[in-house]
């Protein structure tokens, strides 16, 4: 076949099978990128003879004779196309995976077409940006500041990676050439619960181009949790590599190995695997009920399971004051059930790895990771091999969400690539991720909460139960996690009981906010209902009963912690987002009598850090080109630490961002950095990175001073020079002179995680409600965020629009659905709709002007956070427009519908309109 | 995605070689469906764009779409003055869930052979009368109603190795006044209710066929205008609780009072008189 790629003319002939997208990345064109593999997201987007396709759904053979553009090719003889710099004036991206589909897909588009962008951009998906950075860049708006002198923090300024992620260059884990690589391919369990009797590998092995077969039988006996933390034990001790026990369908049972991933298809096909079924059981309720079947009998304690004959893998007890007397005392009570259900991170970047040995024999894995340096030490406990002998590190990493704090291709890559002393890749289907990963906890609250007449919130008890799945991977610190959705409320009566239950069902893992949006989902509910019992305006509701500077902040126990109010500015974002509703009703509701109109709000309090201890490590050094290159542990995965990284660096060193390089996620460069997640990318290792700075400054003074002759308090670093006194040293020479006499100038730092301060989040929103179709639409969404000193606005706005939009999805849309025998039927984003851009409110964005006390130049995190209001934001308005509480998730137009019809078919239609406000 | 399994492709079929089919075999047209999930049952592709048939041809008697008419070529049809029904082509292409890349290769045939109940390429056929020509492997030829030629989720009368040739809309349809409704989970989402009346310019029969939101096509025939008691009635006998379709997509009841509501809205709207300038 003779096709031509990016002006470069190609011969080789494509398997019959074969489409475009692999046969493209096969010839090293990796700006074409895997998000779904069916022509769902778009990530693979190319134009063949000017007609952009995805390349997913195009058979290669079908190539032949054609001219095909990817993104490395856009530009044709240009630096950039015109869309690849809108994109990047824009800022239209974050983790960027989705952003050569994105470009490629916008370059294509006619004027007509771009009026109209719900329509013309529904075959693409992007997780992360909420989809208006995306707009701005397809019309052309600037958001980016220029690099200049100057204050840095505080500005917009643009990600370093921009001009990569925009043409195709940034490298994500597998978008690299490796010689004799072999590829894996993983077989899993058909049944939720079951014991393996015989595994024959014959007929598999037998396949032409396997080399290797890994079942149970190879994998080593060392029990641990995917699930990764500073802290090991916290997360139950309970997966084996694999194991002789399948306690979900979809587990992994073994590896096939090959030349190729045809062949090692062919092998998972041909391995026969014999199961003894065994009774299974779904629901948490009745996993915890004497008689059901149970799935880690034999674990305990020694592998930090909670109460395993009880199904148990974590629980939490624990009250302050007396919630019965204050419930036999109160004027209103509400009581209700509230569900949050599963849900898919679906980061456009599978779980991807390599694994190879390098010349010394030693273990190399590159990796899609939150957690590079947990995973490290993991692979060292599981395989028994001191930590020199194991490295790990990333690429530019394509979204995580949560769901790459977790060891899911590594272990096998690495069992592999040692045994069979080749190079192996892992690549997780989008298929794989929906079936054998791991999901949001589903959790069901009980919520009881009382006020008393004046308005004042005096009880608050919650019975939380967590379907944590078949393994307990962030179990216990999911169930723990709680604390802030009730700590942020000043109520001296409180209890709490939290039960996180195995089940033969998928994982739950981690997922952004951690526990905290499923039990915010209740409270804000319950608050929303105290509320209109008590006849008050939800905010003012609120005002009266937030914690304010200066309040403890109590859950259910009155220990001692490290979180304190480092800032404080819940007020003004209850006050922000009142204004702005106030201010502006927003779109009109569409025109007709079935469309009832309403408003609701909701607040969220995160701790900016992970309890329990979170590291992390920074250097910095003044390199011979006179730019300073810091290193950190914290992999980019979307949510733009580097940009930050660079801004706070910059500020300390008197320079501009620019003239700091960053060198990132591997193990050979650091010691040690518990990884980014738990939102804390800037205020842990951004706070290693302004001390190393710190220190570099001093270092770099003292050593201007010498060379100049001039006291050090008449030095300062500047942009590319020191001015000591009237001269100026440029950092160049500063760097070749100290490197000449003695060691490089540079400076190490670390930071703990501890103490933490609080971040606070408000969303508003103002809806229409179709009453005969169950249409919702969002008329008007806002947001307040108390994220400290914002360092770079139009960024910490992304995070924001990205996590309102992410939960938005959640709220309306998303839904895992398994069949009778514990078989998920969603398992594509056909079935589990991701928003897309036409989808999604556009949302207004305030910030809060405080600054911290313990954030590194005052800022705090603003990942997790701004996800967790969203859902009860949104069904409180709902409530206020229908007069029915939903209080499970989500809100899809049928369910809303019925509801709504059933309502109407028991109550008479005054008593239907006047609902709302009877409660 | 890859289809590993695949060992051979055909792209020059011929109507000798549907003969040769056999287990394994499968119809490549667009390849917009086949390529987006496993197939480990395929060995081979038989290539039908190999046979070169022009996308569609207009004569008096109405439109014959070749199967492997793409979504995009559909979209570039000047229809004309007198098919009243024209728009219906925009709206069953909009209404497919995939975007304009995927119009770029999807093909009318593909989308009523795969027999999704959404496929808006069988809401357009059966609203309009079409008529399936399909191949039979011993070189015969035979037609089928596009209404009858889905017969399930993902079901129709295919024999193996058969193949859809094309579909043929009538003029006397295409001129007819249509009124178009659908809705799904979600704003752009897939299909849940996709619902197509149609007036007779000639002597005012309504026809109203359901889509969608039932396991297969369904169509009622008035020979004029309904009144809305009387619609209802016809519905709620020819579709069954039991035909509405159940999946991801939207419960089965809420399908059902859409498909309700919608037929309302259609019939009154069929009922007004044609708006001034409006085709």
């Amino acid at each position: 076949m003779r096709c031509e790629v990016n002006g470069r003319v190609f011969t080789g002939e494509p398997r019959p099978g074969q489409c475009l997208r692999s046969y493209l990345r096969e010839l090293g064109w990796f700006g074409v990128k895997m998000g779904c593999d069916a022509g769902d997201c778009g990530a693979c987007t190319v134009h063949v003879d000017g007609e952009p396709v995805h390349s997913c759904l195009f058979p290669a053979f079908r190539a032949a004779g054609r001219r095909v553009t990817t993104v490395e090719g856009l530009a044709g003889d240009a630096a950039l196309h015109p869309v690849q710099r809108d994109f990047l004036a824009a800022q239209g991206f974050q983790c960027g995976f989705c952003t050569a589909g994105l470009i490629m897909t916008a370059a294509a588009l006619g004027p007509e077409q771009r009026r109209n962008l719900p329509e013309a951009l529904k075959g693409n998906l992007c997780r992360c940006t909420g989809y208006r950075a995306i707009e701005d860049a397809v019309h052309g708006v600037v958001r980016v500041d220029d690099d200049a002198e100057g204050e840095s923090v505080g500005r917009n300024l643009p990600a370093p990676a921009g001009p990569q992620v925009v043409t195709g260059t940034a490298r994500y884990a597998l978008d690299v050439s490796v010689e004799g690589l072999l590829h894996a391919k993983l077989v899993h369990a058909p049944h939720a619960h079951a014991r393996i009797t015989a595994i024959d590998t014959s007929a598999a092995r037998a396949v032409p181009g396997v080399r290797a077969v890994f079942t149970h039988e190879d994998a080593p006996a060392r029990r641990y949790s995917t699930g990764r933390h500073e802290d090991a034990t916290l997360d139950p001790a309970d997966t084996r590599l694999f194991d002789d026990v399948v306690r979900f369908a979809g587990q992994r049972v073994a590896a096939v190995v090959a030349d190729s991933v045809a062949a090692a298809e062919e092998g998972c096909r041909q391995l026969a695997v014999s199961y003894e079924v065994l009774p299974d059981v779904f629901d948490p309720e009745v996993a915890m009920t004497p008689g059901s079947p149970v799935l880690h009998g034999d674990k305990g304690p020694e592998q930090y399971v909670a109460d395993a004959d009880r199904n148990i893998a974590a629980e939490v007890h624990g009250d302050l004051g007396d919630v019965e007397a204050a419930f036999a005392a109160a004027d209103v009570i509400h009581e209700d059930t509230y569900v949050s259900h599963r849900l898919q991170h679906a980061h456009l970047e599978s779980h991807a790895s390599l694994a190879w040995l390098d010349a010394a024999g030693r273990l190399t894995v590159r990796t899609s990771s939150q957690v590079p340096f947990l995973t490290r030490d993991a692979l060292c406990t599981l395989f028994a091999l001191p930590k020199d002998r194991v490295r790990v590190l990333c690429g530019r990493v394509g979204g995580g969400f949560g769901a790459k704090q977790e060891m899911f291709t590594e272990d096998v890559v690495a069992l592999a690539a040692l045994r069979t002393g080749r190079p192996v890749q892992l690549e997780l289907t989008r298929e794989e991720e929906f079936t054998a990963t791991a999901v949001r906890h589903p959790i069901s609250v009980r919520v009881k909460a009382a006020a008393r007449r004046d308005g004042t919130l005096t009880a608050l008890q919650l019975r939380a139960v967590a379907n944590t799945g078949a393994y307990g991977n962030h179990a216990t610190a999911v169930i723990h996690g709680c604390n802030e959705s009730i700590a942020v409320y000043r109520c001296p009566n409180k209890k709490v009981d939290g039960y996180a239950v195995y089940t033969n069902t998928v994982p739950s893992g981690a997922y952004r906010g951690y526990g905290l949006s499923q039990t915010i989902f209740a409270v804000e509910s319950a608050m929303d209902e105290l509320a209109r019992a008590l006849g008050t305006d939800p905010i003012a509701f609120r005002e009266r009963n937030v914690i304010r500077p200066g309040d403890p902040m109590l859950s259910f126990d009155a220990a001692p912690d490290d979180v304190e109010i480092g800032s404080y500015g819940l007020d003004q974002c209850l006050d922000l987002v009142r204004s702005a509703l106030r201010r502006d009703a927003g779109a009109r509701p569409p025109a007709g009598a079935d469309w009832r109109v309403g408003q609701g709000i909701a607040l969220g309090m995160i701790d900016t850090i992970p309890p329990r201890g979170h590291h992390a490590e920074a250097r910095i050094a003044l390199r011979a080109d006179g730019h300073y290159e810091l290193t950190v542990g914290t992999a980019e995965f979307g949510s733009g630490t580097t940009t930050a990284h660079r801004q706070l660096v910059a500020d300390v060193l008197g320079t501009r961002p620019e003239r700091i390089r960053i060198v990132h996620a591997d193990t050979d460069r650091l010691d040690h950095d518990t990884g980014a997640f738990g939102s804390t990318g800037i205020v842990v290792a951004g706070l290693a990175a302004t001390r190393a700075a710190e220190e570099l400054r001093t270092r770099v003074i003292a050593a201007g001073a010498r060379y100049a002759g001039v006291e050090p308090a008449a030095c300062a670093p500047a942009d590319d020079h020191v001015r000591c006194g009237e001269a100026r040293v440029p950092l160049a020479d500063l760097a070749t002179r100290s490197r000449a006499t003695g060691p490089e100038l540079s400076a190490t730092a670390t930071s703990e995680g501890s103490p933490r301060s609080v971040a606070f989040n408000v969303q508003g929103f103002r809806v229409a409600v179709h009453t005969s179709t169950g249409e919702i639409r969002i008329l008007r969404s806002v947001h307040a965020a108390d994220a400290g000193r914002v360092v770079n606005p139009l960024q910490c706005r992304g995070q924001v629009e990205g996590g309102v939009a992410q939960a938005v999805g959640a709220a309306l849309y998303e839904s895992l659905l398994w069949d009778d025998d514990g078989h998920l039927v969603t398992t594509s984003f056909r079935t589990y709709h991701v928003p897309a851009f036409g989808d999604v409110p556009r949302t207004e964005v305030y910030f809060a002007d405080t600054a911290d006390a313990l954030g590194p130049l005052g800022a705090k995190s603003m990942s997790e956070s701004p996800f967790t209001p969203v859902a009860p934001a949104l069904a409180n308005a709902v409530r206020d427009a229908t007069g029915i509480r939903f209080g499970v998730l989500p809100l899809t137009r049928d369910r809303v519908c019925l509801a709504l019809a059933a309502a109407r078919a028991t109550t008479t239609a005054r008593e239907y309109l006047t609902l709302g406000r009877r409660s | 995605m890859d289809l590993n399994t695949v060992t051979a492709v055909v792209a020059a079929p011929t109507r000798a070689a549907q003969a040769t089919w056999r287990p394994g075999d499968a119809w490549l047209a667009g390849g917009t469906w086949l390529f987006s999930a496993p197939q480990p049952h395929l060995r081979r592709l038989i290539d039908l764009r190999g046979f070169d048939w022009p996308p569609f041809r207009i004569d008096a008697g109405g439109l014959e779409i070749a199967a492997t008419c793409t979504l995009a070529r559909l979209g570039r049809i000047d229809p004309p003055a007198e098919w009243a029904a024209a728009p219906l082509i925009g709206q069953c292409r909009r209404a497919l869930l995939g975007s304009f890349k995927v119009w770029n290769e999807a093909t009318v045939g593909g989308n009523l052979c795969l027999s999704l109940p959404a496929g808006p390429m069988i809401s357009l056929a059966t609203a309009l009368d079409g008529v399936c020509t399909l191949w039979r492997p011993d070189g015969g030829a035979r037609q089928v109603a596009a209404l009858d030629f889905v017969t399930g989720p993902q079901r129709n009368v295919l024999a193996p190795g058969e193949l859809l040739r094309a579909v043929t809309l009538p003029a006397a349809a295409l001129r007819c006044r249509t009124a178009f409704r659908r809705i799904s989970l979600t704003p752009h989402g897939r299909s849940a209710a996709l619902l197509i009346g149609r007036r007779s310019p000639d002597d005012g029969a309504f026809t109203l066929t359901v889509t969608a939101a039932t396991v297969r096509p369904v169509r009622l025939a008035f020979p004029g205008l309904p009144g809305a008691a009387e619609l209802l009635t016809a519905l709620e006998r020819a579709v069954p609780p039991w035909l509405y379709h159940h999946d991801v997509h939207g419960a089965p009841a809420w399908r059902r009072l859409m498909t309700v509501r919608f037929a309302e809205e259609i019939r009154a709207e069929l009922a007004r008189p044609r708006e001034e300038g409006a085709r």
